[in-house]
């Protein structure tokens, strides 16, 4: 009995990485589930709402897309609109982002000296979202407790 | 949609600085000729902006965001807006503003729903502006 217990699990949980996984094949982007941290998207998108994204190559990065992306050495993926592009005729993309919210532009957020974005820096592109959802993932951050009363 | 500039140019830092003003008359519309249409159930809000894209000796695609607005579901959909000023610096990655000939204004927006996908949409019609060729020594912005 506790056999057939630990198989169903074990089974369980190899779906759910075996679904995660796929995600991140079809999607091309290494999280394609983000959570929105900061309300810095504000009055679009708030603090526990959950983002889908792509990352497809081939996808030009242009104005006015919301994309995600990670300054080099932080681990925090921010959620900000593309608000300039210079694109050189090989494919070759730097561009600058800002969040909705925000008086200013995202310089002050990336690394010193870093002017611009590029490419590698994106974790993906906003698709689709639901609010609300990844609260859970915040409540979990902010409260270890809790995760270990789940 | 309809749009008026009139412009000049000042270099900055060895970086062209264009000043653009404009008008923006514009209905929001959901290409049904549906007034109100495109603010169904499921739109939360609209994220409205002005890019001007054009071509340089440096970089073959440029976008720069010039303006933007947040129009929340409730608030009226017509724009009538004039002499506007660009709300960001229209900076030039180096000096390809000066003598370009065609540096086109669109109003775009995207569509944030209350759930769901979140389209990205081009008004049609756009305006052509071109830079002059000599560069602006004293500004009163």
């Amino acid at each position: 009995q506790l056999y057939y217990q630990v198989l169903n699990f074990a089974m369980i949980v190899s779906s759910a990485l075996m679904i995660w996984k796929g995600l991140i094949v079809i999607t091309g982007s290494e999280s394609p589930i983000v959570v929105v941290l900061s309300g810095s998207m504000e009055p679009a998108f708030h603090r526990g709402d959950l983002l889908f994204l792509t990352n497809f190559h081939d996808d030009p990065i242009r104005a006015g897309e919301i994309v995600v992306f990670k300054v080099e050495g932080r681990d925090i993926p921010i959620v900000h609109r593309v608000t300039k592009i210079h694109e050189k005729e090989n494919g070759n993309i730097k561009f600058l982002t800002k969040g909705d919210n925000n008086e200013v532009d995202d310089r002050g957020l990336y690394k010193e000296g870093q002017n611009w974005l590029e490419k590698k820096d994106v974790v993906g592109r906003a698709r689709g979202f639901l609010p609300y959802v990844g609260m859970v993932t915040i409540i979990m951050n902010d409260y270890p407790k809790f995760k270990v009363c789940i | 949609l309809r749009k008026n500039v009139e412009d000049f140019t000042g270099p900055r830092e060895r970086s062209d600085l264009g000043f653009v003003t404009f008008d923006i008359t514009a209905d929001i519309l959901n290409g049904k000729n549906d007034f109100c249409s495109i603010f169904d159930w499921n739109v939360k809000q609209l994220f409205l902006y002005l890019s001007a894209e054009y071509s340089t000796k440096n970089n073959a695609l440029n976008q720069v965001v010039l303006w933007d607005k947040i129009m929340l579901r409730g608030d009226n959909p017509r724009l009538f807006l004039k002499d506007m000023k660009s709300k960001y610096f229209f900076f030039d990655d180096g000096n390809g503003l000066k003598g370009n000939r065609n540096v086109t204004l669109t109003l775009s927006w995207n569509v944030v729903p209350n759930a769901g996908i979140l389209p990205l949409i081009t008004g049609s019609g756009h305006v052509s502006v071109p830079f002059p060729d000599t560069y602006e020594t004293t500004k009163s912005y």
